[in-house]
């Protein structure tokens, strides 16, 4: 009987040692991922031609595939051409030029669209059809 | 930029007066036109019905200027596999083996009133625009090719492989169906299509676009005036795209 009291106290011992190594552990670990994040940076991007969006800033960045998504059927199926919430519209002001003066895609590294969507984790599926830099007509925007 | 305040050139003219639109502002440009321009924010309307006609007379066997420029005008041909690319419109060729004769023809989207394309899509992608134009949504285009077996004229393309350097005015990608939008950005904007342009350049003005609603529109006269023929019209498709001289 004695032994079988000793060792259910050494496992009772055990498993509470046990749970304050876990404990621990996953106190670390939390803190460690919290400073993680910590250290992600807010997403930075080549500022836009011209001086403001067709919509407020806090709008757009909510809502912004709202009004492409609303657009795009008013274009296709009715044939409705206005820029104000077109995407040809959206990178007519958004893409950047490089060293060359050329247009750099808007869903290249750093750009308007990837660098916010990476932030949001939110893959972009526009640009397997739409073209990604303004077209050499430029532009529908002023 | 404050781009709500904006007008668009368009816009501008379409709402300019008679007075206005008659003088001339520089050369070459076309204010009646202008002045019958549908509005950008105006949709699409029933009022008109584009289409096609096709001389088969002036059209030259040989001759692609017309499938050049659709290439051109909407990024087609691109690829390292020229078997699997996109043809909007195809040049055929046509042997009557009883006199000889021969003809050439192109061959697109026909424009149905009636498009089996349509009526098979099970997504409703492919759609039929108020002025008659068929056109794939390529947004809800989930690539299963049935339109593709209903077009009697094969003027359907499906495409196999990721594509790069799309035009503004043609998103085209991986996995959609597409086909001859008859030049729509272009027809928004009051221009005829590509093809129409590149055989008047070209000397042959085999093809001729407008309005086959309008009585006025030189093509409607002509399809009043002369015989013209619609490819499998036992199919009663009503095509938009006609042929003279088949």
């Amino acid at each position: 009987m004695i032994w079988g009291d000793l060792i259910e106290r050494g496992c009772k011992w055990l498993s509470r040692a046990m749970r304050v190594v876990v404990m621990t552990i996953a106190l670390s670990l939390g803190t460690s991922v919290i400073e993680a994040y910590a250290e992600v940076s807010q997403p930075v991007f080549p500022s836009a031609r011209g001086e403001q969006c067709v919509e407020p800033v806090d709008i757009m960045r909510r809502d912004h595939f709202e009004f492409l998504k609303h657009q795009r059927d008013k274009t296709v199926r009715e044939g409705i051409r206005t820029p104000r919430h077109s995407l040809a519209g959206c990178i007519d002001c958004h893409a950047d030029k490089d060293a060359q003066g050329r247009f750099v895609p808007v869903n290249a590294k750093g750009q308007f669209c990837q660098s916010c969507h990476v932030y949001a984790a939110v893959k972009i599926d526009c640009f397997s059809c739409h073209a990604a830099r303004p077209s050499e007509r430029v532009s529908q925007s002023p | 930029m404050d781009m709500k305040n904006s007008s668009p050139r368009r816009t501008f003219f379409t709402q300019a007066s008679a007075g206005v639109a008659l003088l001339a502002l520089a050369p070459g440009v076309r204010l009646v036109d202008l002045a019958l321009a549908r509005a950008q924010d105006e949709p699409a309307s029933a009022a008109q019905r584009w289409g096609l006609l096709v001389d088969v007379d002036r059209c030259v066997s040989g001759c692609d200027a017309c499938v050049s420029a659709c290439n051109t005008e909407h990024g087609l041909g691109d690829s390292e596999r020229p078997q699997t690319d996109a043809q909007w419109i195809r040049k055929v060729d046509l042997v009557d083996h009883n006199t000889g004769r021969q003809l050439s023809l192109p061959l697109m989207c026909q424009h149905c009133e009636e498009p089996p394309c349509v009526d098979v899509c099970p997504t409703g992608a492919s759609f039929r625009r108020a002025d008659g134009i068929v056109l794939v949504d390529k947004h809800t285009c989930i690539g299963c090719r049935y339109c593709m077996m209903a077009c009697p004229y094969k003027a359907r393309s499906f495409i196999h492989e990721d594509l790069t350097g799309q035009k503004t005015h043609a998103p085209r990608g991986k996995g959609a169906v597409e086909s001859c939008t008859l030049c729509v950005h272009r027809v928004d904007r009051d221009e005829s299509p590509a093809c129409v342009e590149a055989c008047t350049d070209a000397g042959r003005e085999a093809l001729v676009f407008g309005d086959i609603n309008d009585r006025n529109d030189p093509l409607a006269t002509q399809l009043a005036e002369t015989t013209t023929r619609e490819l499998r019209a036992d199919l009663k498709l009503n095509t938009a795209v006609r042929y003279r001289g088949l």
